[in-house]
C-alpha cells in the first residue's frame, strides 16, 4: 500500500456532511430526553401540586411546542452538528484575520470545568471563593505588567463591550471635570475595528474617522484637523487591521492629551506586541485585551469571552464595581475605589466571566514573560513569512508601506485577480472551504478593494503555513484556468451555495423553525 | 539584561530555533530581534516583563491551578440558597458534553458552509427559545440578561421614537445600573414604586408616570424578588394606551408552568439563558436573549445577529445565513446605527438549545412544577420558625422569595455568617439594596434541593435563632 | 415568460480601438482608421450567462446588428420591436428602440454601449425602466455599466430570476467628447438610471451590520437637518446623497440642479450661478455637496453652477461635504478633487475637509486640486 503523496501540498479534503434534520423534525411524541426530579410525596402532601397556587391568568395554558426526543438521539444530532463545524482544533487557522484564533490548551479547559469553578455562585461569601478571587486578582496584576496600566476590570464580556466600557469612562471622566457638554467627539481610524466607532456612538458621541496616509499610517495632518477642545477621546487600534504599526502613536496621544482628551487603546491586535511594547509607553490612558483572542481562552463560536479593560490610576475611580483586591491576608471584592458618583456603575452582572479569566491565567502561567515574548516574535515571524510568500504571487498585493514588516496580520488585496478573472475575494473565501481552510475578507466597507485579511498567530507550524500558501496559490491558479469551479464553490463543504435572496425579505426570511413552517407551507 | 524567549514551547511549533532561522532567512532577516523593526526603540521594553516564571510542565501547572481552586467552597460542597440572577439548576451531562466539543469550543467567524453546525445549532436555539416564549424571532445571545434588557429598551426607544423608560423600583439594583449606563445619555430610566404588601408594581404610580414621553415599560416575571407580577396584562395595556411598548424580562425556567409574556401583552421579551443547562461559573454563565414577533419593525431594530434558514442551490438541502444583513432602521437614524455587536456568548446559546431539546415540553413543565412545590414547601417551613416570615410578600412566588428576619433580633449578615459555619449559603442579604425592608434575604429554591436540604436549612436557622 | 429588452450600439467603442477618445460624431474617421466593432462580441459574452434560462425569456430587440443578429445566433426567442433606419444616427436608434421597449413593459433593458449610449437610454426611459449596461464603449464613467460583460449577464439573470428584487439609482455621467479629445475633461451629470441592486460584498460573519446605502444617505440628511441654523441659506448641490435632505424636509427639489433652503423652506429651486453669487455675497450660507462620479470631484464636474466665484463668496468653512462611507471607499484612498478653473479657489479648497458620513459621524478627508 502506498503512502499519501505529500508532494502536492493541497489537501484532499471533504467536510463531514450529515444532512441532519432541524431538531424539531426529530420529535417523536412521548419520547423523553431526561427525567426531572420529583418533589416527592411528603412535599406534595404539604403543599399540593404547586401549580394550583398560581393565579389562573398566569398559568401556562398550552405546553411549549418543544420537540420530544430521547437522549441518544439528541446527543447524536448535536455531535453531528459539531462535526459540521470547522473549529480551530481541526483546521489550520490562518484565515481569520483580526481574530487571533490560536491554540486553546486543553488543560486550561479541563481546569475551568472543575466543580470548584463551575459550581460557584457569584454571591458566595468571600471566604469561600478565595481561590477564584486570587486567580482574578493575579490576572489583574499580570495584565497590569503586560500593559503598564494600573487596574483592570473583567466585567466587559467581549471586545466591543470593553470599548463600550472605555467610552462610558470617557463620558464620566469629562462629567467629573465639568466638560461633558463641550466634549462630544471621539476620534478613531477607518482601519480600527468598527466597534471603536459603534460602541462610543451608543454613548451619544459624534465620531470622527481618520484616513490613512499613502503609507497606511493614520494621517497625522488629518488628525491635527480633528483634535480640538471638542475631543473627548481617541480610540484606536495599533497595529490597525492592515497590520501596519503606527510608529508615531505617541505623538497622537500627546496631541489628544494636550487638547484635554483621553486615549483608549483597542488591543485586539496585541498578539504581536506582547512583551515588546505597551499601552503605557505609547501614552494611552486605557486599553483592553480580548482574553478569548490573545490569551487563548477560545472563541466558543462567539463567546463567552472577556474584554479585560485596564486604566491608569487616575481613571480607576470610574471603573465598574466591584474591583478585586488583596489586603495582604485575603482577597476581596473592593467597592470602595469606585464608590463615587462618577463610576460607570456596572457593565456586566456580578464579577466578570470568571472561567475565561481562569483560562487566561493558566495560559499566562504556562508562558511566563519569556513565553509571551516568544508568542509575539513567532506570531510576527509567521505573519511576515506568509506575507513574503504571498506577495511573490502575481495577483496578490497589499496596499501601503512597501519593503517593511507588518505586525501580526496583513490586509491583502486581490484586485488584480478580480480584474483578470472576475473572481472576487468572496468567491475565493468559498473555495478555500473545499480545502478545509478559513479565509476572511474584511469589515465593511471595503476600503481595500477585494480584501483578504490573514492572521497566522503563533500556532501554525512552518508546514502549516506552507500548506495554506500552496492552497491559496492552487485556488488562484484555478481562478485563471477554471473559474467556474470557484464560482460554484463550495463543493466539499457541508452544504452548497446558499441562496440568500430571501434573507432581506420579510415575506421570506425565517429566523425560527416556527416562522419557517408558517411561511413555507408544503 | 537582554530579553529572552521560550524555545521549544509545546504550544508554539515555530519556537524551534532551527525552524526560526530557516524562516528568518526566507524573509531576509538574521535574528528574531530584527522583527518589530517598525516599533520605535523608545517604545520597546528593554527587558522581560516582570511575571512569574512559567511552569515547566503541564502537570505542574495543573497542580498549581487545582490547588488554588481547592481554596473555593463550591455549591456542590455547601448547600446553596443563593439566586438573585444566577441560579443553581441541574445541568444535564449532555449539555457539558456538547459544549466541550472542540469544534464548537474553537469555532468563531466561519461561513455557513464550514461552520454549518454552528449556524444550525444557533438557529435551533433561536427556534427552541421561541417556542418557550411563544414568539417568532430570537437573537443570537448577548452578554447577559441586563444587556438584553438594555438593548430591548433601546429597541423600544427607536421603534416608538421616545426617550423615557419606566422600570420597577423592586428590580435588581445592579441590573438597573447596567441599564442606566447603557441608556445614558439618551434614555432616562424612571423607577416605578412597588406595593409594600405584594411587591407588585404600583399601578397608581405607573399611571402617574406614564406619558407621551414613555417609550416602554419594563418589568419582570418572575420578578427579581421572586413574586409573580400578576398584573402583567394591566401593565401592558397601560403602556400600550400611551403608545409605549411592553418589555418583559423572564426567567425561562419558569415557562413550563407560567404563561409566556406575549400572552399578557409583551412586545419584546428578554431574559437569561443561564438556567437552561449552564453552570453558574461564578457569574460567568450568564447569557442574554431577546424575542419579538416576526414583524419588520421589530426585526430591523435588533442589533444582534439573527440566523435564518435558507435554501441552497441544491434542492432539499438546508442552508443558513444572516437575516436582514444590512439592517435598515426606518426613519430612526438619529438613534445611531444599531448599537454595537461583537463576541457575546454564543456557546451558551448552543447549550441552552441542547437543554431545551433534552427537556422537551414535559421536562420543562415538571421542572416548573417541582420548583413551585419546593419553594412553597420552603416558605411554609420557614413560616414555622418563630420570628421568621417565609415570604414577606403575600403573592405567589416562583423559585425565589424574600424571607423576612426583622422580628428575629438578628441581622441577615449575622444569620448568614452562622449558616456558613454550618455549610450553608443563606439567601442574598437585601438590607443595603432595599433598606426599607430592613433585615430581609432573597432565598432561592430549585429542583436541585431535596426535602432533606430544605429541612436542613430550617433546622439550622432554628438553631441559630433559638438555641 | 420574462421580457428582456436588448439594445446593442454597434459602433460603441470603435473610436477607442483606433486611439480616438469616444466615437460620438467621428465614426467615419474611426472606420477609416480600421476600427472594428466590439460591442456585438461583448453583448454575446453577456448573453452567454442567460443561455440556460433561454426558454424562460423572450428577448425584445432591434433589427440587424443592434441585437437581432447576436440574439438569434445564440438561439434566443426574439421579437423585433424596432427597425433600424438607414439614415438615422446610432443615438437616434437607441432612443427610439428604448422607447419602444418601454411601451412593451419589458422587465429589464440590457444594452451594450458607452457613456453616450447610457445618456440616450436615460433620455428615453428616465426612471421608468430597470436597465443594465454592458460595457462596450470607450468612455465608461456611468456606474450603470457592470464591471464586465459577464457580470452584466449574471446580474440580468439574477434580476430576471427574481433573486434580486431591489433596484438602485446610479448616475448617468458623460463628458463632452470634443473637449475630451482636446485634452479637457468636462463631466456632466445627466440624470439617474435604475439598475438592479447587487450587494457589493459578501456578508460579514463577524461584525455588525452596516447600514444600507439608502439608510446611510438618510442618516447623513438627518445630521445636516438637525444642525441647520436659522437665517442661514443652505445651498443644496445635486445628487442622490443630498436628496434625502429635501425629502425629510418635505420640500420639492431638482435632482440635477442646485436648490436653496432657508429656515427649512424652499427659497429657490434650480438656481443659476448668478443667483448663487447674489445669495452668497449678502448672506450667511452653507453649501451642501456630494462628490459626483467615480473620481471624487467635489467641484468642476457636474455642478457648473457652483463656480469659483460662488465658492469664494461662500468660503471653505461653510462647505458641508456629504458622502457615505461606501462612496468614499470606492475612491480607494484617492483624495477628493477640485477643478474650479481658478487656481486661487482650488488652493483654498485643498487640504483637508470634514465629510459628513452619517448621523453624528464625520470623516476627515484629503482634497487635492
Amino acid at each position: 500500500m502506498k503512502r499519501i503523496n505529500r508532494n502536492f501540498k493541497v489537501r484532499n479534503f471533504h467536510q463531514a456532511k450529515w444532512d441532519e434534520p432541524i431538531i424539531f423534525e426529530l420529535s417523536k411524541k412521548g419520547e423523553r430526553g431526561i427525567l426531572v426530579p420529583k418533589a416527592g410525596e411528603e412535599i406534595e402532601k404539604a403543599v399540593g401540586d404547586g401549580i394550583s397556587a398560581l393565579p389562573e391568568t398566569m398559568k401556562r395554558k398550552e405546553a411549549p411546542n418543544l420537540p420530544e426526543i430521547s437522549q441518544p438521539r439528541v446527543l447524536r444530532h448535536y455531535m453531528r452538528l459539531s462535526q459540521e463545524t470547522l473549529g480551530a482544533d481541526v483546521n489550520i487557522e490562518i484565515g481569520q484575520g483580526t481574530c487571533t484564533v490560536k491554540y486553546s490548551p486543553k488543560v486550561n479547559e479541563a481546569l475551568a470545568r472543575l466543580p470548584e469553578m463551575t459550581e460557584l455562585h457569584p454571591l458566595q461569601d468571600e471566604s469561600t471563593v478565595q481561590g477564584i478571587l486570587e486567580i482574578m486578582y493575579k490576572t489583574d496584576l499580570y495584565m497590569r505588567e503586560i500593559s503598564g496600566m494600573d487596574r483592570f476590570t473583567f466585567q466587559p464580556s467581549g471586545g466591543s463591550q470593553a470599548i463600550f466600557a472605555m467610552a462610558s469612562i470617557v463620558r464620566n471622566y469629562h462629567r467629573d471635570k465639568g466638560q461633558d457638554e463641550q466634549r462630544d467627539e471621539i476620534i478613531t481610524t477607518i482601519y480600527s475595528h468598527p466597534s471603536d466607532a459603534a460602541a462610543p456612538a451608543v454613548k451619544g458621541y459624534k465620531i470622527i474617522y481618520i484616513h490613512p496616509d499613502e503609507e497606511g499610517y493614520p494621517d497625522f495632518e488629518a488628525f491635527k484637523e480633528a483634535v480640538s477642545e471638542r475631543t473627548a477621546a481617541f480610540i484606536v487600534a495599533n497595529p490597525e487591521d492592515t497590520g501596519v504599526y503606527n510608529p508615531r502613536v505617541k505623538e497622537f496621544t500627546e496631541l489628544v492629551h494636550k487638547a484635554g482628551g483621553l486615549c483608549g487603546y483597542d488591543q485586539a491586535n496585541a498578539n504581536g506586541l506582547l512583551g515588546i511594547t505597551r499601552a503605557k509607553e505609547a501614552g494611552f490612558d486605557m486599553c483592553f485585551f480580548n482574553l478569548h483572542k490573545t490569551f487563548s481562552t477560545p472563541h466558543g463560536c462567539g463567546g463567552p469571552a472577556v474584554g479585560a479593560t485596564g486604566v491608569t490610576k487616575e481613571l480607576e475611580k470610574y471603573l465598574p464595581a466591584p474591583l478585586i483586591d488583596y489586603d495582604g491576608e485575603k482577597y476581596f471584592l473592593n467597592y470602595e475605589v469606585t464608590n463615587n458618583p462618577y463610576s460607570i456603575g456596572k457593565i456586566r452582572m456580578f464579577n466578570g466571566v470568571a472561567p475565561v479569566v481562569l483560562k487566561a491565567y493558566a495560559w499566562i502561567m504556562s508562558m511566563g514573560a519569556e513565553g509571551l515574548y516568544e508568542v509575539a516574535k513567532v506570531a510576527v515571524l509567521n505573519n511576515n513569512y506568509l506575507f513574503k510568500k504571498l506577495m511573490e504571487v502575481d495577483c496578490v498585493d497589499a496596499p501601503y508601506i512597501r519593503g517593511k514588516q507588518r505586525v501580526e496580520q496583513v490586509r491583502y488585496t486581490l484586485e488584480k485577480l478580480t480584474q483578470d478573472t472576475g473572481i472576487t475575494t468572496g468567491d475565493i473565501q468559498r473555495r478555500m472551504m473545499d480545502f478545509g481552510m478559513h479565509y476572511w475578507t474584511s469589515h465593511h466597507p471595503y476600503y481595500v478593494p477585494e480584501p483578504a485579511t490573514l492572521e497566522p498567530t503563533e500556532t501554525p507550524s512552518k508546514e502549516d503555513l506552507d500548506e495554506y500558501i500552496e492552497t491559496l496559490k492552487h485556488v488562484f491558479k484555478e481562478a485563471y484556468e477554471s473559474p467556474e469551479i470557484i464560482k460554484t464553490a463550495p463543493h466539499r463543504s457541508v452544504c452548497h451555495q446558499v441562496d440568500e435572496s430571501g434573507m432581506d425579505d420579510p415575506e421570506k426570511w425565517a429566523i425560527t423553525w416556527r416562522s419557517y413552517l408558517k411561511k413555507y407551507k408544503e | 539584561m537582554a530579553i529572552k524567549g521560550f524555545k521549544n514551547h509545546p504550544y508554539i511549533p515555530n519556537s524551534v530555533p532551527e525552524v526560526q532561522q530557516e524562516m528568518l532567512k526566507e524573509i531576509g532577516l538574521n535574528s528574531l530581534e530584527e522583527l518589530h523593526a517598525e516599533v520605535p526603540e523608545e517604545l520597546k521594553l528593554k527587558e522581560n516583563m516582570n511575571l512569574p516564571k512559567a511552569f515547566q510542565s503541564e502537570y505542574e501547572l495543573r497542580r498549581h491551578v487545582e490547588g488554588l481552586l481547592k481554596k473555593n467552597k463550591s455549591c456542590n460542597e455547601y448547600l446553596n440558597f443563593l439566586g438573585a440572577g444566577c441560579w443553581q439548576h441541574y445541568v444535564p451531562a449532555i449539555c457539558d458534553e456538547i459544549n466541550s466539543r472542540g469544534e464548537f469550543l474553537t469555532a468563531y467567524g466561519g461561513e455557513p458552509y464550514n461552520d454549518f453546525g454552528r449556524f444550525q445549532s444557533l438557529f435551533e436555539y433561536q427556534s427552541l427559545v421561541a417556542e418557550l416564549v411563544d414568539m417568532e424571532v430570537v437573537n443570537v445571545p448577548t452578554m447577559d440578561w441586563a444587556q438584553a434588557a438594555s438593548t430591548a429598551v433601546r429597541m423600544a426607544s427607536r421603534i416608538v421614537d421616545r426617550k423615557e423608560v419606566l422600570v420597577p423600583k423592586a428590580m435588581d439594583q445592579e441590573k438597573f445600573l447596567i441599564m442606566k449606563n447603557y441608556c445614558d445619555p439618551d434614555i432616562t430610566l424612571v423607577p416605578v414604586d412597588y406595593d409594600k404588601n405584594t411587591g407588585l408594581m404600583d399601578l397608581e404610580d405607573l399611571k402617574n408616570k406614564l406619558s407621551s414621553k414613555t417609550a416602554a415599560v419594563y418589568f419582570e416575571n418572575p420578578s427579581y424578588l421572586g413574586f409573580i407580577e400578576v398584573n402583567g396584562q394591566k401593565i401592558s395595556d397601560m403602556a400600550h394606551e400611551v403608545g409605549a411598548l411592553s418589555v418583559v424580562g423572564v426567567d425561562p425556567s419558569s415557562l413550563g408552568v407560567l404563561e409566556p409574556p406575549v400572552r399578557y401583552g409583551a412586545d419584546i421579551v428578554c431574559g437569561d439563558l443561564q438556567p437552561l443547562g449552564i453552570h453558574m461559573n461564578y457569574g460567568g454563565g450568564q447569557s442574554g436573549f431577546m424575542a419579538t414577533m416576526d414583524e419588520e419593525k421589530f426585526v430591523m431594530e435588533f442589533p444582534s445577529r439573527l440566523f435564518g434558514i435558507a435554501p441552497t442551490i441544491v434542492e432539499g438541502e438546508y442552508g443558513f445565513g444572516d437575516v436582514a444583513y444590512d439592517r435598515t432602521s426606518f426613519g430612526h437614524h438619529r438613534e445611531h446605527g444599531k448599537e454595537y455587536v461583537g463576541t457575546q456568548s454564543a456557546l451558551w446559546g448552543i447549550t441552552a438549545g441542547v437543554y431545551l431539546a433534552t427537556m422537551g415540553p414535559k421536562g420543562m413543565e415538571e421542572l416548573g412544577q417541582n420548583i413551585l412545590q419546593k419553594s412553597q414547601y420552603a416558605i411554609s417551613r420557614l413560616n414555622e420558625i418563630k420570628g421568621v416570615i417565609g415570604s414577606r410578600f403575600n403573592t405567589v412566588n416562583f423559585k425565589e422569595f424574600v424571607v423576612d428576619f426583622n422580628a428575629t433580633g438578628k441581622t441577615v449578615k449575622e444569620i448568614n455568617k452562622e449558616l456558613l459555619a454550618k455549610g450553608i449559603f443563606g439567601g442574598k442579604d437585601l438590607s443595603s439594596e432595599f433598606p426599607e425592608m430592613g433585615q430581609c434575604a432573597l432565598y432561592c429554591v430549585t429542583e436541585i434541593h431535596t426535602k432533606t436540604d430544605i429541612d436542613k436549612l430550617i433546622t439550622a436557622i432554628e438553631e441559630i435563632l433559638h438555641s | 415568460m420574462k421580457k428582456l429588452g436588448l439594445i446593442i450600439n454597434p459602433i460603441a467603442g470603435m473610436g477607442g480601438s483606433v486611439g480616438l477618445k469616444g466615437t460620438d460624431g467621428v465614426l467615419d474617421k474611426a472606420l477609416e482608421l480600421g476600427a472594428v466593432p466590439r460591442a456585438p462580441l461583448r453583448a454575446k459574452k453577456a448573453l452567454e450567462e442567460l443561455l440556460d434560462i433561454k426558454n424562460q425569456i423572450e428577448i425584445l430587440t432591434c433589427s440587424g446588428d443592434m441585437g437581432e443578429r447576436e440574439a438569434m445566433e445564440m438561439g434566443f426567442n426574439i421579437r423585433l420591436v424596432y427597425n433600424q433606419s438607414t439614415n438615422s444616427t446610432s443615438s437616434e436608434d437607441t432612443l427610439a428602440a428604448a422607447k419602444a421597449m418601454l411601451l412593451e413593459n419589458v422587465d429589464l433593458i440590457l444594452f451594450a454601449g458607452g457613456d453616450g449610449t447610457a445618456r440616450d437610454i436615460y433620455k428615453a426611459v428616465g426612471d421608468k425602466a430597470v436597465v443594465i449596461g454592458i460595457p462596450a464603449g470607450v468612455k465608461i464613467h456611468s456606474p450603470v455599466y457592470a464591471q464586465t460583460p459577464s457580470k452584466a449577464g449574471q446580474l440580468t439573470r439574477l434580476y430576471l430570476m427574481e433573486k434580486i428584487t431591489k433596484v438602485e439609482e446610479v448616475e448617468v455621467l458623460d463628458i463632452d467628447e470634443e473637449a475630451y479629445r482636446a485634452g479637457k475633461v468636462n463631466t456632466s451629470l445627466y440624470g439617474y438610471l435604475k439598475i438592479p441592486f447587487e450587494k457589493k460584498f459578501v456578508q460579514n460573519r463577524k461584525a455588525g451590520t452596516p447600514m444600507s446605502q439608502q439608510a446611510s444617505q438618510n442618516s447623513i440628511a438627518l445630521d445636516i437637518i438637525d444642525n441647520m441654523e436659522e437665517g442661514t441659506y443652505y445651498i443644496i448641490g445635486p445628487g442622490t446623497t443630498t436628496r434625502p435632505i429635501m425629502e425629510n424636509l418635505k420640500l420639492p427639489y431638482t435632482l440635477l440642479g442646485v436648490d436653496v433652503v432657508l429656515n427649512k423652506e424652499i427659497y429657490a429651486l434650480d438656481v443659476t450661478e448668478k443667483q448663487l453669487i447674489d445669495i452668497a455675497v449678502y448672506n450667511k450660507c452653507k453649501l451642501v455637496i456630494t462628490p459626483i462620479g467615480g473620481q471624487g470631484y467635489l467641484f468642476g464636474r457636474g455642478n457648473q453652477q457652483l463656480s469659483y466665484n460662488v465658492l469664494k463668496a461662500i468660503g471653505k468653512e461653510n462647505i458641508i461635504v456629504a458622502a457615505t462611507k461606501e462612496k468614499i471607499s470606492e475612491l480607494k484612498g484617492n483624495p477628493f478633487l477640485v477643478d474650479t478653473g481658478d487656481e486661487e479657489t482650488d488652493k483654498m479648497l485643498s487640504g483637508y475637509i470634514k465629510v459628513t458620513t452619517g448621523y453624528k459621524e464625520k470623516m476627515i478627508y484629503k482634497v487635492k486640486a
